[in-house]
């Protein structure tokens, strides 16, 4: 079964995220921002992206655009973790083409429930 | 998944918030109003908005109200609607240091204090022009009563895919609600011939009999909203509303093999390791180092030819050891950052404060010393860089008189200098006054003369009490002060220097051992003991002539070296050992220095310079006054560490008596 990747520029909050997936049984991935993401995802193919969106380097709108271009990201499950601020966010996520988004904050519930939706 | 302790994580959510406060503090204090380029201004948003969500996430709510409001005004800057004002600034700095106590109340367990903020949290939104809206676009609940089910009308546009969403997932979700009947429609499905694979051109109409509410229903195509024609109507045709299903979409059940995965950390190279784990390794290596001696030593009797094997392996052992030794104290080693981060802000604060212009500069942040000697040197650090803002860096208006640069300059270096470490604290204020330091030493009841050179001269700043600042201020110093310095100094086994130009500034050198672990010691015998003597502290040794030992009335027993009269100590007497006492000019006597005051040892012999792992004799023994530590040596004995500063001080009298 292929991984997960998770990326978020907060440490506690990535641990939060592989933690809590890897609990849920999946092999999860990490990665700082979008440049390293985007980097792992060119030697591996993930089976679902998970994404801040505010990061250095390369945010994650970035990240999910460049991901969509790359053949084997077509039609990959790509999410991104927001804020409950930022509808305009949302707006500019889709257009770069994620798949959808998970409002932070959440808890390790309905962070598995919400996998669970997309590859479950 | 109920079994996830959300605390498992704090930890590292108080380490990053740290991190990213110290950086949101550097990277405002590069901001002015007129250089505030967008990457800046982002990244400190970022570590708002990171620590933002992790407060929220980790269930830290004063935290995370406070920095929803930060980042609101952060968001603005960033996004240009609001230019950036030097009142902004100052809030965003003060907000930081909100951060830090509301963070620390957090850290220590107790309840978040809402009264910490509060007034900040005022001006923040005084700023923001009337309260922050937090919270106002969350929608309203959906008055709709729950029908008997929902029929929903799907059509997805053709370009669904490329979102990587799947009509068949979203159909299950719906599942998941409650009893699904479905429907495509394949009226826009093309021939064979013509069909795109990556497009989709189905769409269902599906009558959901679940008495959930509507927005249960539009929940489930919300990522997907802008991508579809989208109708849901409540169900009219009555029919019998099948219970809940027993697993609903928030308690859907993990994978079989939940938990079995062991967290591993794949990221960065560096690790968190506790001090008390690292000191624990450095003594252990210590107690090899000790071990590796005595093997040494005990070999030394043994013939090197016929035991040649034996000695090249000691000493591979005894190189192998070095490394080791070198190595652990390396891992101990931290950037002298960690103490210069902390100077521009304060040398903002304090500048604003007394209407000077000061101008930071540092330069060998990353020149790396010892973690102890680290959190021991900022304070008398500190110290300097605010007597130099408010006693040598002149105001705006002087320095221009003075045909000076209105901004002064603060320089803090730090280099390393063979096995030291120099910190330097220099300014381009108006440097010491030679006639006020005599003057004022003189009323203090120290013995000074006008033939005294400069540098003597600047060493009586540091005697206990002084100062010359003609008004107190607040800022720095009621009299306490440079005598502290050089005492913290001292107990460092460092030596204090400064050097000073009328007009043109002052500098203070500070000379620190790179390791508190290891001592660069003299050792010296007495009796059959041997004691270890701070390299540092010793001026000289001599044997003295019987003419230049003399007994004063009072005083007991004085040396004249040089014009100077030392108090003469006997270490045999003072650590009352057994032995018979020796003439002073049939010994040896070592002249040392503490505090600026000199005294003379009356030891046996001198036996050698050495480097020694110091041991606390207060956790392996208990205190013991003039003792500041042990080594042992490599035959196994135990040798005591003199506390010179200790001993100058129940004995001495100032220097140049």
């Amino acid at each position: 079964m292929s991984r997960i990747l998770a990326v978020d520029d907060s440490n506690s909050m990535r641990e939060m995220v592989a933690f809590t997936l890897r609990s849920a049984g999946f092999d999860v991935a990490e990665a700082p921002d979008g440049a390293e993401a985007l980097e792992l995802a060119r030697k591996e193919k993930f089976r679902l992206v998970l994404c801040d969106v505010n990061m250095p380097r390369m945010d994650g709108i970035s990240l999910v655009k460049a991901l969509r271009e790359l053949p084997d990201y077509k039609f990959t499950p790509l999410l991104m973790l927001t804020t409950e601020s930022g509808p305009e966010k949302k707006q500019e996520g889709r257009a770069a083409g994620a798949t959808g988004w998970l409002v932070k904050p959440f808890n390790p519930e309905q962070l598995i429930s919400t996998i669970n939706k997309v590859i479950g | 998944m109920s079994g996830i302790d959300l605390a498992r994580f704090h930890q590292t959510f108080f380490d990053e918030s740290a991190e990213g406060l110290d950086a949101m503090e550097a990277s405002l204090l590069k901001l002015t109003p007129d250089s505030a380029d967008a990457e800046t201004i982002n990244g400190i948003f970022r570590a708002a908005h990171s620590i933002k969500g992790g407060a929220a996430t980790f269930g830290f709510a004063a935290v995370a109200d406070f920095t929803h409001l930060l980042e609101t005004l952060l968001d603005r800057l960033r996004a240009g609607t609001r230019a950036i004002t030097p009142v902004d600034i100052d809030v965003l700095l003060r907000s930081v240091d909100v951060l830090r106590s509301l963070l620390d109340f957090a850290r220590a367990g107790r309840v978040d204090d809402a009264t910490l903020a509060e007034g900040l949290s005022a001006e923040l939104r005084a700023l923001l022009d009337g309260p922050a809206s937090a919270g106002a676009e969350k929608t309203a609940p959906r008055a709709d009563k729950p029908a008997a089910g929902w029929k929903i009308h799907f059509a997805p546009h053709a370009g669904l895919f490329a979102s990587g969403n799947d009509p068949l997932r979203i159909l299950r979700e719906l599942q998941r609600l409650g009893e699904c009947r479905v429907v495509a429609t394949l009226d826009t499905l093309p021939a064979l011939d013509d069909l795109v694979a990556e497009t989709c051109y189905l769409a269902w109409d599906v009558e959901l009999r679940a008495a959930c509410d509507r927005d249960d229903v539009a929940e489930v195509f919300a990522w997907v909203e802008d991508e579809c024609a989208l109708a849901i109507e409540p169900l009219t045709t009555a029919g019998p509303v099948p219970a809940p299903p027993p697993a609903s979409v928030a308690q859907a059940a993990p994978p079989a093999n939940a938990g079995t995965a062991a967290p591993v950390r794949v990221d960065s190279g560096s690790i968190r390791v506790a001090t008390e784990k690292i000191d624990n390794l450095v003594n252990l290596v210590g107690e090899l180092v000790i071990t590796q001696a005595m093997l040494q030593q005990l070999a030394g009797s043994l013939d090197p030819v016929q035991h040649e094997r034996l000695f090249t392996g000691l000493s591979q052992l005894e190189r192998n050891t070095r490394s080791i030794q070198e190595a652990v104290m390396a891992t101990r080693m931290l950037p002298v950052d960690f103490v210069f981060s902390r100077f521009p802000r304060m040398v903002r604060d304090l500048a604003g404060k007394l209407g000077k212009q000061v101008r930071l500069v540092t330069s060998g942040e990353q020149t790396e010393i010892d973690k102890g000697v680290i959190e021991r040197i900022s304070d008398p650090l500190t110290h300097l860089v605010r007597n130099a803002i408010d006693h040598g860096i002149e105001t705006p208006e002087a320095r221009a008189e003075a045909g000076k640069e209105t901004t002064g300059t603060m320089r803090l270096s730090a280099s390393h200098q063979g096995g030291h470490i120099v910190v330097e604290v220099a300014d381009d204020g108006r440097g010491l006054d030679r006639a006020r330091i005599l003057a004022k030493a003189a009323e203090r009841g120290l013995s000074v003369s006008e033939s005294m050179t400069d540098a003597e001269v600047w060493q009586l700043i540091f005697a206990p009490g002084f100062s010359t600042a003609a008004a107190l201020t607040d800022v720095s110093g009621r009299g306490v002060g440079m005598d502290v310095v050089k005492k913290n100094i001292e107990a460092l086994n460092g030596v204090v220097e400064v050097a000073s130009e009328t007009g043109r500034g002052m500098r203070v050198t500070i000379r620190l051992p790179l390791t508190l672990a290891i001592l660069d010691g003299m050792s010296v015998a007495v009796g059959d003991q041997v004691f270890i003597l701070p390299l540092g502290a010793v001026v000289e040794s001599l044997q003295p002539l019987p003419e230049q030992v003399k007994r004063m009335a009072q005083q007991g027993t004085v040396v004249r070296v040089r014009n100077e009269y030392l108090p003469l100590v006997d270490l045999r007497e003072w650590f009352g050992l057994p032995g018979t006492k020796a003439a002073p000019h049939e010994s040896i006597v070592v002249i040392v220095e503490a505090e600026s005051r000199k005294l003379a040892l009356q030891i046996d012999d001198l036996v050698g310079q050495q480097q020694v792992v110091i041991k606390s004799l207060e956790a392996n023994y208990r205190r013991v006054r003039g003792v500041s530590g042990a080594t042992i040596l490599g035959d196994g004995r135990v040798a005591l560490i003199v506390d010179v500063s200790a001993v100058v001080r129940l004995f001495s009298q100032p220097l140049a008596a």
